[in-house]
């Protein structure tokens, strides 16, 4: 099962402190959906705040982004630029 | 179509790494080329802001009677005129915010946060006049106390800027109001751990001041308000769509009858993600009836628009003798100016991402100032962690005796590495850069009296995003690429290189265009280093389908199968051995479009994924002249992990104007305040940017020893990290001529003078 | 107040306009003349965006009254084109990439061409203090001090020629 590691700070208010977790999903979104079962309000914290690294690609708004099993996810505050 | 495309091999492309004249070069030499402040309409009239003089005040009224009375003034706002918003996270712009923070940013509510906060505007039949109303609208303010220095913001007795802003991100939420925002953590392994492994320990404050992106241009817009409720504005900003989406936002319009042309631009560095103008010049014109024009002074510029945070960092490492670093505790204080959001999340999560340490904690506090909000500026955040970093680093390598690239070398980060910030490193060159540097020449040269010589890393994540591309085949063969996103650095030509690649033509014949928000998809704006990569994405997958649909005509045409025709050099070949057929051109296979299934398009539009990270090296040599404390950069090489250069002219501009910013952020320019908080050198005379004389040649080395895989030619975005390792490259070679370390910045001459005179 | 009558010559051609007396150059050139090619970086005579050549001399713009131009020789960006060929200094800016944004490019034109004509071939050094009242952000100078000892080594032969 994809393993999924916030890193820092933000998005703990939702899980209570919790930084790590086990998702039993197959894509970004499908991720989500269930982050947000199980910590109401997390998934939409992360759909609009969060960034996603898979296996060390960074993906911003990207739902359909596939998880494989052994997958390691990082959600890590969105980036911008200047 | 899906997936990665299967690389060239440099040996095999025509047109990308070559260097071609950028397509809009002839307008922008000759002066023809139209910027914001270069369009006029008939009618047009001229608006202007009236704005606070008070860093910190409450605006008890606003009187305009008199203002509106005199002739020639057709319209008089405040925010009185303007929707009250209500609190809303928006995702715009770059990363988004809060869009009552924009809506009072753009024009106050209540109260004036800065000094230059806009309060009213007014647009009159003339500029001279349009002042004179200025004068006579009669704000009554209630002056506050201010605070500017970003620990005295901190502070449990500063003045506080918002009743509501309650510090988010501690243990136990707060209720006692704060200047606060937020604090970030982030980290891992075991601090003390380390430390207690540790056979040296350096620790370090730094402070940075307030700088300004700087950019040549003022902000300058013209909008045209249709008594049909359709509106047509042209901007000089980094994304037309944004302007759209602020601009219906903060009207309440519909973004469908918003029509954002974009100018040309000069210069944005990310002060121009945002809007300042354009909602105010759409009121005006609406309330007016007439275009109005809406032109910013380079005062305006300074005392209004974001420059990004002064700051204080404080850095403690601990290493082993042997130079592997085994714990880092940074906490970075930002200034986010009036309103939340500065990059301290950034710049904590930069901050060590060169290094491999098991034991990190970053803590980051963004923190509300009587200074203007913050706005992006190139790789935000970044640059100010690394000064502090990098500083340190250079001292524990002194103190081990090490050479500063082996200590580098030694902690370095390589593929399959996990970042302090969490994902892991793929396809990344760092060693390889690191390296190049120790392999120049200059890292061999000698120094002369009074020389020192400094090194320093940086990196910057660099973004996808989402982007549109067109390709459209006239026809005579020749092709036109659209895209939305303008054109700061020359991305243009780069567009046009890579649909000519796919295509099979000459660079001449490829078209590039930026269209408005009504000709092209959806685009996010030009920033974050993602032009290159996510729109260069788009159009290079856009040209791709052009010649999927070219292979398929050709089939048609031939009676053959798909899979028996090739596109090579700019022709379909028959590979079908029944056949005895002739290649077809383009040209031959435009000119019956109409016969084979219409006109040749592409259109792409997509949320661009895997971006490429940056990490550049700097080496600077600086000589300090005793007498004056002036310090001169006399040599400068920036190596930086570039994955695949498609215009290496412009790949080489990006480096060497992001190093001669980071030259002026390390040696003059700050923001100087007076006791009242008002700024006293808001003009290019006493806010000092690097001058043609300040600065050597600079030597830019493009390593492509890791394309990203992910690009369809490798590219990596490559604009934003140029400006991170300066600060230190500059303050570590000044420590090597003088001995002395600055912990603060500027170093400009009164201060190396201060310091000669204490070292006696 | 009422407006003054200039008469003045703009890139060779005779021009006349009413303007506010307390009008700048280059608001006159800008918004009487519709020649847009000076910009305005701070209307304070630092940045060199607006540089024009007033009797053979390098000015800023933004610093000089539109009045003052009566009877004077002014040439601007636009006139540094001559009849569908790109100046040297020109083409070399194009072909060393010595422009990103673009904005300082007219005003650094402009400026090169008066170092040129004043010092055929000057060293690197002095290109350097020629244009440091041209401010640029986005180049670094390098690309912009090549292209201009470029055009001055080609501006030299075509002499010799």
């Amino acid at each position: 099962m994809p393993h999924v590691v916030i890193t820092g700070a933000q998005g703990r208010e939702f899980t209570g402190g919790a930084g790590e977790f086990d998702v039993a999903a197959d894509t970004v979104r499908r991720m989500i959906i269930e982050l947000d079962d199980r910590f109401p309000g997390f998934g939409e914290f992360i759909d609009r705040r969060m960034a996603i690294a898979i296996d060390g690609e960074i993906h911003q708004d990207a739902y359909a982004a596939a998880l494989r099993p052994d997958s390691e996810v990082f959600l890590i505050p969105k980036i911008g630029g200047g | 179509m899906t997936g990665v495309l299967e690389k060239p091999a440099a040996a095999e492309l025509k047109v990308v790494g070559t260097r071609p004249i950028r397509p809009d070069g002839v307008d922008k030499v000759t002066g023809r080329a139209q910027y914001g402040a270069d369009y006029v309409m008939p009618g047009m009239l001229f608006g202007r802001i009236k704005r606070s003089p008070h860093a910190h005040a409450r605006i008890v009224s606003i009187d305009t009677k008199k203002a509106r009375a005199l002739a020639g003034v057709k319209a008089v706002i405040t925010a009185a005129d303007l929707p009250n918003l209500a609190s809303e996270e928006y995702e715009a712009g770059e990363g988004g915010g809060d869009l009552r923070d924009l809506s009072l940013n753009v024009m106050a509510r209540g109260k004036a946060l800065y000094e230059g906060h806009a309060v009213a505007a007014v647009a009159a039949i003339s500029p001279v006049i349009a002042e004179a109303a200025l004068d006579l609208i009669e704000v009554k303010y209630e002056p506050l106390p201010h605070v500017i220095d970003v620990e005295a913001a901190m502070a449990p007795d500063a003045p506080v800027l918002h009743e509501r802003m309650f510090t988010q991100g501690l243990p136990e939420a707060s209720s006692k109001p704060s200047n606060i925002s937020r604090v970030n953590k982030l980290g891992r392994g075991d601090l003390e751990a380390g430390f207690a492994e540790a056979d040296v320990v350096v620790e370090g404050r730094y402070v940075t001041k307030g700088v300004h992106q700087g950019y040549i241009e003022p902000h300058a817009c013209l909008a045209s308000f249709s008594e049909d409720g359709q509106s047509t504005v042209w901007s000089s900003s980094q994304g037309q769509f944004m302007v759209r989406t602020y601009c219906s936002k903060l009207l309440d319009l519909e973004a469908a009858n918003i029509r954002v042309i974009p100018a040309e631009i000069g210069g944005g560095f990310g002060g121009k993600t945002t809007v300042y103008l354009e909602p105010l010049a759409l009121a005006l014109s609406r309330l007016s009836g007439r275009p109005v024009k809406m032109v910013m002074s380079r005062e305006e510029v300074f005392r209004a628009t974001g420059p990004t945070s002064g700051a204080v960092i404080e850095v403690k490492l601990g290493a082993k003798r042997d130079g592997t670093i085994t714990a880092a505790d940074i906490v970075l204080k930002y200034q986010a100016g009036a309103f939340a959001g500065s990059p301290v999340g950034a710049g904590s999560m930069t901050a060590m991402a060169c290094y491999n340490i098991p034991n990190v904690a970053i803590t980051g506090y963004d923190v509300v100032t009587n200074t203007p909000k913050v706005a992006a500026y190139r790789a935000p955040g970044a640059p100010i962690s690394a000064f502090g970093v990098e500083s340190a680093i250079d001292e524990l390598a002194l103190k081990l005796e090490m050479d500063p690239i082996d200590i580098r070398v030694k902690n370095g980060v390589a593929s399959g590495m996990q970042a302090v910030y969490g994902p892991t490193y793929n396809s990344i060159a760092y060693l390889d850069t690191l390296e190049a540097i120790r392999k120049s020449e200059h890292y061999a040269a000698p120094l002369g009296p009074n020389q020192g010589r400094g090194l320093a890393v940086g990196f910057w994540f660099n973004i996808g995003g989402e982007s549109s591309g067109a390709v459209h085949i006239n026809d005579d063969g020749s092709a036109v690429v659209v895209t939305a996103n303008p054109d700061i650095g020359g991305s243009r030509a780069s567009m046009a290189m890579m649909a000519a690649e796919v295509l099979g033509l000459p660079v001449e014949q490829v078209r590039p265009v930026v269209g408005d928000t009504t000709a092209i998809g959806f685009s996010g704006l030009t920033g974050g280093s993602r032009v290159t990569f996510a729109t260069g994405m788009a159009v290079t997958r856009a040209a791709e389908k052009v010649v999927e649909d070219l292979r398929r005509r050709a089939a048609l045409t031939w009676d053959t199968a798909v899979e028996n025709v090739a596109w090579e050099n700019g022709q379909a070949v028959c590979l079908d051995p029944a056949k005895d057929v002739k290649p077809l051109t383009l040209k031959q296979l435009a000119a019956r479009s109409g016969r084979t299934g219409g006109p040749i398009s592409g259109e792409v539009s997509l949320t661009a994924q895997g971006a490429g990270p940056g990490f550049a090296v700097h080496l600077c040599d600086v000589e300090i002249d005793r007498e004056t404390g002036h310090v001169k950069i006399v040599r400068y090489t920036a190596a930086q992990d570039v994955g695949r250069a498609i215009h290496p002219s412009y790949v080489e501009g990006q480096i060497q104007g992001g190093v001669a910013q980071g030259v002026g952020w390390a040696l003059n320019e700050e923001y100087i305040y007076d006791k009242d908080g008002r700024m006293e050198n808001p003009g290019f005379l006493d806010y000092r940017v690097p001058v043609a004389s300040d600065l050597p040649m600079i030597d830019a080395i493009m390593i492509e020893t890791a394309p990203n895989p992910r690009h369809p030619f490798g590219a990596k975005g490559v604009g934003e990290v140029p400006i991170v390792p300066p600060l230190a490259a500059v303050a570590n070679a000044v420590r090597s001529a003088l001995g002395v370390r600055f912990h603060e910045l500027p170093m400009s001459p009164p201060k190396i003078r201060a310091a000669l005179d204490a070292q006696g | 107040m009422s407006k003054t009558h200039v008469t003045t010559v703009v890139n060779d051609d005779p021009v006349e306009f009413l303007t506010d007396p307390s009008t700048t150059l280059l608001d006159a050139l800008r918004d009487h003349l519709g020649l847009t090619g000076a910009k305005e970086g701070c209307g304070s005579g630092d940045c060199g965006a607006c540089s024009v050549i007033v009797d053979g001399r390098l000015v800023c713009a933004c610093l000089m009254l539109a009045p003052e131009a009566e009877g004077r020789r002014i040439e601007t960006i636009e006139g540094m084109a001559q009849g569908g060929a790109l100046h040297p200094l020109q083409q070399k800016f194009l072909e060393h990439a010595a422009l990103q944004c673009g904005f300082c490019t007219p005003g650094i034109l402009v400026a090169a061409k008066a170092l040129l004509a004043e010092n055929p071939d000057p060293s690197e050094t002095e290109v350097r203090y020629y244009l440091a009242g041209n401010l640029c952000r986005c180049t670094g100078y390098d690309k912009v001090v090549r292209a201009v000892m470029d055009a001055a080594a080609d501006l030299r032969q075509v002499r010799r020629a």
